[in-house]
C-alpha cells in the first residue's frame, strides 16, 4: 500500500508572527520557516507503518511556492521514498489544496493518505475532511492511535469528551492529532540520502485545477492586548480582590 | 437569508457551544437548527425551546447516531439548497463534519469565526490567535465553524419553534463507530464553565492535581490543564486549554503552575479575569494575568482552598 502525505511549509512554531504593518498579513520575509508539526507527526506515523511493513512506499507532497521543496527533503530525511512539488505563488485555500491532493492521489493511488489536524498558520483544519470528501473516501480525524487491519483501519481519534475509536474503510484519510506519535528527528546520513530521493515538480494547471482562493483576506490585525494586572502579596489578598474588586467569585 | 446550525447534543441537551454557533448565526438573518443522531426527541425539544431559533430539522435514524463524518456530511449536503450560510460550533465534531460539507459543495469553508461582519465577511484568528484576519467569502453559500467564546450563547429556555423530521438518502457507509471512552466527571465541561482552574507543567505529576480539587469543587470550576502537563501525561489530553486544545473564555481562568506558552495563552487570553499562581516572577503568564501572585504552588494551593472554604 502506498501512502501519501501532504506535508506543509509554515512559519516555525517557535516564532513569535508579527503582523504587517499595513495590514495584508504577517511577517514572513527572513522569518525561520519549518514543516507543520502536525504534519511532521503525519510523515512519522507513515514511515512507522512502513516499518511494520503495511506500508510499501510513501510519497511526501508540498504545494506552494518553490521553496516548500525543503519541506519535502525534510520529509524524505525522515523516511519518505519520493517527493511531489506543485509549485505555485498563488495563496493556497484549503478547498485548492484538496483538489490538487485528489488529483494527486487519483495519479498515484495511495491506500491511505495521512495528514496533520491543521497547520499553525491559517489554523483551518479542514484540508483533510474536504480531500476525503472529494474522493469520496472515509475520514478518521484527529487520530491518536491508528491500526490498519486487512482492508480495515481503526483509528481512535481525541473528541471533546475524551477518546472515540472509528473503523473505516480503506482508502481513507487519517489526520493526525499530537499523541499519535512522538516525531523522529532526521540522522545525518539520513539527511544526506535524502538529497539523493527524487522530487517531481509539476504545476496546479498539469493536474487541471483552478487554484484562485476563494476567501480574500480584506485585512489582518493584531488581537486586542491583554493589560497585565497588579501582583498581590498573598492568598489572603488574591482572595480578597477575587471577592470585592473583581466580584468574580 | 436563512441559516442552518449543526447542533451538537447529549442526553437530551444541546451544548453550550453549539448554542453560540446558533447566537452568530443569528446575527446573519432567520434561524434553523438540526438535530441529528438515533433517538433524538428529547435533544429535538430542546432545541426547539432554544431563543432565536424559528424551525428545528430532525433526522432521527441509526446512520445518524455518533455524529459520523460521512453520513452527516452527505446530510448537511441534501439540506443545503434552501440555505445561505451552513454553521456548527467548532468543536470535535463540527471540525470533523464541516469541512467534509464544504467540499461537497465545492466551497471554502471559513473555520472558527470571532466575528460578523456582514453576511460574506468574518473575523477569524490566524497563528493561534496571534493576529486577526477579515476575510470575506466569494462563495454563493457559507460553510463556516464558530468560535464559542467569542459569541455569547443564546438562551436554552424561551423559543417555541417548529419541528420538521427531514432524511437523506443514506449512501453507502464507509465508517462504522466502535466505541468511545469519555471522561466522567461531574465537574461542568472546560468550554460551558464559569470558572476554569488549570494546572501546568509546575505541577509536576499527576497526582499532584488533587491539589485543584477543592478548589474547583468550592468554584463550581471545570479542571483544565496546559499542553506541556498533557504531554508529560499528568492528565488526559481533554484537559487541554490551548491552540491545539480548547479555547475556553469563562469569567475567571486561574493558571496555576502556568508559564504561559503563546500555544496555551492562545486558548484563554479571552477569559474576564486570569489569576497567575507560579513562583517564576518572570513567566510570561503574569503579563496577561489581572491578579499575579509569586509563590510555590504547593503552599499556596492549600491556603487557597482554605481562604475559600472561609467564605
Amino acid at each position: 500500500m502506498k501512502i501519501l502525505v501532504p506535508v506543509k511549509r509554515v512559519v516555525d512554531y517557535n516564532v513569535k508572527v508579527r503582523v504587517k504593518s499595513d495590514g495584508t498579513g504577517v511577517e514572513t520575509a527572513g522569518v525561520k520557516m519549518s514543516m507543520n508539526p502536525f504534519d511532521e507527526i503525519a510523515v512519522e506515523e507513515a514511515v512507522r507503518l512502513k516499518e511494520k511493513g503495511v506500508a510499501s512506499e510513501i510519497i511526501a507532497v508540498s504545494l506552494g511556492v518553490a521553496a516548500c521543496a525543503e519541506t519535502i527533503r525534510t520529509a524524505l530525511a525522515m523516511g519518505a521514498d519520493r517527493g511531489i512539488l506543485v509549485e505555485t505563488d498563488v495563496d493556497l485555500q484549503p478547498l485548492a489544496v484538496a483538489k490538487l491532493l485528489k488529483a494527486i492521489a487519483e495519479k498515484e493511488g495511495p491506500g491511505l493518505v495521512i495528514l496533520g489536524k491543521q497547520a499553525i498558520d491559517d489554523d483551518m483544519s479542514a484540508t483533510g475532511p474536504m480531500l476525503a470528501a472529494l474522493l469520496g473516501w472515509s475520514q478518521g480525524t484527529f487520530a491518536s492511535k491508528v491500526t490498519v487491519d486487512g482492508g480495515n483501519l481503526t483509528v481512535t481519534r481525541e473528541v471533546d469528551g475524551g477518546l472515540e475509536t472509528v473503523e473505516l474503510k480503506l482508502p481513507a484519510i487519517v489526520t493526525t492529532d499530537l499523541r499519535l506519535n512522538e516525531p523522529r528527528y532526521a540522522s545525518l546520513p539520513n539527511i544526506m540520502k535524502a538529497r539523493k530521493k527524487p522530487i517531481e515538480t509539476m504545476k496546479p494547471e498539469d493536474l487541471g485545477v483552478d487554484p484562485t482562493p476563494r476567501l480574500t483576506v480584506i485585512k489582518v490585525s493584531e488581537p486586542p492586548k491583554r493589560q497585565a494586572g497588579v501582583k498581590v502579596g498573598s492568598v489572603a489578598e488574591l482572595v480578597s480582590k477575587l471577592r470585592n474588586e473583581a466580584k468574580v467569585i | 437569508m436563512t441559516s442552518l446550525v449543526w447542533l451538537d447534543h447529549e442526553a437530551g441537551i444541546i451544548k453550550q457551544p453549539s448554542r453560540s454557533a446558533v447566537a452568530a448565526a443569528a446575527a446573519l438573518g432567520e434561524v434553523h437548527v438540526l438535530v441529528a443522531g438515533a433517538g433524538v426527541g428529547a435533544a429535538a425539544a430542546a432545541a426547539a425551546k432554544l431563543a432565536g431559533v424559528s424551525k428545528v430539522l430532525v433526522a432521527d435514524a441509526a446512520e445518524y447516531d455518533h455524529a459520523l463524518a460521512e453520513p452527516s456530511a452527505a446530510l448537511l449536503v441534501a439540506l443545503a439548497p434552501a440555505y445561505s450560510h451552513l454553521l456548527a460550533a467548532t468543536t470535535a465534531v463540527g471540525k470533523n463534519i464541516m469541512p467534509r460539507v464544504a467540499a461537497l459543495l465545492d466551497v471554502q469553508p471559513i473555520s472558527d469565526i470571532a466575528a460578523v461582519v456582514d453576511a460574506d465577511t468574518f473575523v477569524r484568528p490566524i497563528y493561534a490567535g496571534n493576529a486577526l484576519a477579515t476575510v470575506k467569502s466569494s462563495d454563493a453559500k457559507k460553510v463556516i465553524t464558530v468560535r464559542a467564546a467569542s459569541f455569547d450563547p443564546v438562551a436554552a429556555e424561551g423559543g417555541s419553534a417548529a419541528t420538521e423530521a427531514v432524511s437523506a438518502a443514506g449512501g453507502a457507509s464507509v465508517s462504522k463507530f466502535i466505541s468511545a471512552e469519555l471522561s466522567k466527571s461531574e465537574r461542568p465541561e472546560l468550554t460551558a464553565a464559569r470558572v476554569v482552574v488549570s494546572g501546568g507543567r509546575g505541577m509536576q505529576n499527576g497526582d499532584n492535581f488533587k491539589l485543584l480539587d477543592p478548589i474547583a469543587d468550592k468554584l463550581g470550576a471545570a479542571v483544565g490543564a496546559s499542553r506541556a502537563a498533557v504531554d508529560a501525561g499528568f492528565v488526559p489530553n481533554e484537559y487541554q486549554v490551548g491552540q491545539t486544545g480548547k479555547i475556553v473564555a469563562p469569567e475567571l481562568y486561574v493558571a496555576v503552575g502556568i508559564s504561559g506558552a503563546i500555544q496555551h495563552l492562545a486558548g484563554m487570553k479571552d477569559s474576564k479575569v486570569i489569576v497567575a499562581i507560579n513562583k517564576d516572577e518572570e513567566a510570561p503568564i503574569f503579563q496577561v494575568a489581572d491578579y499575579g501572585l509569586v509563590a510555590d504552588l504547593f503552599t499556596a494551593l492549600p491556603e487557597l482552598a482554605a481562604e475559600l472554604e472561609r467564605g
